[in-house]
């Protein structure tokens, strides 16, 4: 076994690919605790910054400055009732959560972190994404129609009605981003993500430049229907509060409604990716042809270290700014430590940047390209999860049946007049 | 054409084979079997979805995405909005098996006979010739097909279109055949 | 273990495609009528691929999309028609579904 262990560590391909198992294991492991620190972080912020858009504070009692809250959150969850409503089908209602969790989850296998830093990069790497992350729809459904009571089951159809409408835009517009991946010396694309960051790299441009403002409107398009897809606002009628009461999980409690919680969020992070991946040029940091120059590289490779030392920064300022009482003596104290952790952390990753400074093989260059791609990666997807939420705090959601003209009425003929004309710059240009 | 690839052996190949073989047949038990229509739509969703894998052992990637695309995330999306509406409670509490059953039992059982004694007597015609297709450009091979290259149709470039002209008429058909006022 | 033939995959697809006759002669619900069809597809579709593997040319494979995207129109079809019939006289019962005109 340490043997496959060591085997793996020089080789330029994802594990799928090089048939290693334990490693891809590994990588499963390590993406799924990275995708549910990533949802609890993300509750946190989702609430600190609703409520610094709406000028109050949020939590701030459970830790300090509220960074807690996910656990006293989680923990709470875990100990409600379990409540399964009367008539309803005891195995369905269990198992529609799991269903939406599956979907959301086992998409993770194809998102590329960097060049061979996937779990497995198939051939189809794009279609499986599209295909699975579509099997959420049946969850929502199922949920809906186990709750046994009409407001979720209006909410599910109406929640699934405007998934299903979205994804086909959303198809539409994923096609014509592939359509620019053959613009290469061979002519053929490829599906798979790897391969698209690739054609990115190698075409030397962002797709979302690319025959502008082609890229851009299909960017745009995606962006919008994947906040759609998600079931976020605006587009969130058939779960907000104000409405239907909660939609599709209505009957669902405590630790069941997390899991719904955790498969939104995780496909949340899901098809930003894809838009990452499609547009944004993957895990290649900005100006990658602009400023290639190996200070620049130098430069740009410091960015990790400099993130981390930023929060690291903000967490002390942070914990020196606590009011003197002595109530809040542990939460600055634990602001502190953060704080601390957060600047070893930066400390490392500048050493790291420091030392594989030179472009040779060694061990430092390669670790520090692995958590470069990783790091740039995350950043944009990162981008992508704040605009959700400020999506959120600004715009009013939309009525229904506003919603379904948008998707088939607006987004449907945008997309297909982008990928025609897509397609006829393409052969134009060649 | 004929495409051959020396890639890595595949392992605990026959696992996952008996594995997902299996949970097809017990799943495609379970949509004949079940009374209530949600149970059978999920048990036909999990054998849709071991279909798919076992697609994938046969280096078909591209079936097997359009197969959870088309079949697992389309179609039975529909028929899961169609029991909705249809509501089938009054009818979980009848009888599930109409009055003929027994001799459905019996021309199955014959099919059935029939494919054992094509097997038996055939098993010469299947040989496993040990080819692997090329798994990496599948999607391309396909679309060679389907499109055609180089400046000349492919072989099914006619029936793809007719094809989209099939999803157009079914299209309108479902359209005008739940209209309530045509 | 017994290495893993075309022929395995042949009678895994006759499984299927068993099942799914006797379900469409013996259930009485229309929806797991149809749902039964969607098997029979469906092993027709894994017996293509398991050909067009032993064969090494991808033709099989193309006929199983075409056999796809012909069972999801189908499909489409079908359900419109339950639809309308269930409009009009309020079952699904393949049984009750015995009249031209009424």
């Amino acid at each position: 076994m340490l043997n496959s262990l060591m085997s793996y560590f020089g080789s330029t391909v994802t594990p799928g690919e090089a048939g290693n198992q334990l490693w891809a294991l590994i990588y499963v492991f390590i993406i799924f605790t990275g995708v549910s620190v990533a949802v609890m972080a993300m509750n946190w912020l989702e609430r600190k910054a609703l409520a610094h858009f709406q000028i109050r504070l949020g939590p701030m009692r459970v830790g300090p400055h509220g960074l807690l809250q996910p656990i006293a959150d989680a923990l709470k969850l875990m100990l409600k009732e379990d409540i399964i409503p009367a008539e309803a089908d005891q195995f369905v209602f269990w198992v529609a959560p799991l269903i939406g969790l599956l979907a959301a989850f086992t998409v993770y296998t194809v998102i590329p972190f960097g060049p061979s830093q996937a779990v497995s990069d198939m051939n189809i790497g794009i279609l499986f994404m599209l295909g699975v992350s579509s099997l959420g729809v049946l969850g929502i459904v199922v949920a809906g129609w186990a709750s046994n009571s009409h407001y979720p089951l209006i909410g599910a159809l109406r929640s699934s009605a405007q998934m299903v409408s979205y994804e086909v835009a959303m198809g539409l517009v994923v096609v014509s981003a592939i359509l620019m991946t053959s613009l290469n010396a061979s002519g053929t694309g490829t599906l798979s993500m790897i391969g698209i960051v690739q054609a990115q790299q190698q075409q030397g441009i962002w797709f979302i430049f690319k025959f502008f403002p082609l890229g851009f409107i299909a960017f745009a398009i995606f962006a919008i229907a994947m906040v759609a897809e998600t079931n976020r606002a605006p587009f969130d009628m058939a779960e907000a509060e104000s409405e239907l009461t909660a939609g599709f999980h209505t009957e669902y409690s405590g630790l069941r409604w997390s899991l719904f919680m955790l498969a939104e969020y995780a496909a949340m992070i899901a098809v930003s990716s894809i838009a990452v991946t499609l547009w944004l040029g993957g895990w290649m940091r900005p100006f990658p042809n602009l400023l290639n120059a190996p200070v620049w590289e130098f430069i740009f490779s410091l960015f990790p270290g400099l993130t981390f030392a930023g929060l690291a920064a903000i967490a002390f300022i942070g914990a020196a700014r606590m009011p003197g009482h002595s109530f809040f003596k542990i939460q600055r104290i634990g602001l502190a430590v953060f704080a601390a952790l957060l600047g070893f952390l930066a400390l490392l990753l500048l050493l790291i940047a420091v030392a594989g400074r030179s472009a040779d093989a060694s061990v430092a260059a390669r670790f520090r390209g692995g958590i470069d791609y990783v790091y740039w990666f995350v950043f944009k997807v990162a981008i992508f999860m704040y605009l959700f939420i400020w999506y959120r705090a600004t715009w009013p959601r939309y009525r229904f049946d506003q919603l379904m003209r948008i998707g088939w009425k607006v987004m449907l003929p945008i997309s297909l007049g982008v990928l025609v004309l897509t397609a006829v710059v393409g052969v134009l240009v060649k | 054409m004929i495409a051959v690839s020396t890639g890595m052996a595949p392992v605990a190949t026959p696992w996952f084979f008996y594995g997902l073989a299996g949970l097809a047949v017990a799943s495609g038990l379970a949509v004949i079997t079940r009374r209530n229509a949600v149970h059978s739509a999920l048990a036909l969703i999990v054998t849709l979805l071991s279909v798919a894998g076992l697609y994938l052992m046969l280096y078909a990637p591209f079936v097997a995405g359009v197969q959870i695309i088309v079949y697992a995330g389309g179609i039975m999306v529909l028929f899961l909005f169609v029991i909705m509406l249809v509501n089938i409670e009054r009818s979980s509490k009848d009888r599930q098996f109409n009055r003929m059953w027994p001799v459905g039992l019996a021309a199955a059982c014959a099919l059935m006979v029939l494919f054992v004694s094509a097997f038996v007597k055939g098993n010469k015609l299947f040989p496993d010739r040990g080819m692997t297709l090329a798994e990496g450009s599948n999607t391309q091979e396909i679309a060679k097909l389907l499109y055609g290259e180089a400046g000349k149709m492919g072989q099914y470039t006619f029936a793809f279109e007719i094809a989209s002209l099939l999803l157009l008429v079914a299209i309108l058909g479902a359209v005008i055949m739940t209209k309530k006022k045509i | 273990m017994v290495p893993i033939t075309t022929l395995h995959y042949i009678v895994v697809a006759a499984a299927l495609f068993v099942l799914g006759v006797i379900g469409v002669l013996t259930r009485r619900n229309v929806v797991i009528v149809l749902m039964s069809i969607e098997l029979i597809l469906n092993a027709v579709n894994l017996n293509l691929v398991a050909f067009s593997r032993m064969w090494g040319n991808l033709h099989g494979q193309v006929f199983a999309i075409f056999v796809t995207v012909d069972a999801a129109a189908e499909a489409a079809v079908g359900l419109g028609i339950l639809i309308a019939f269930f409009r009009n006289k309020d079952t699904v019962n393949v049984d009750e579904i015995d009249l031209l005109k009424w």
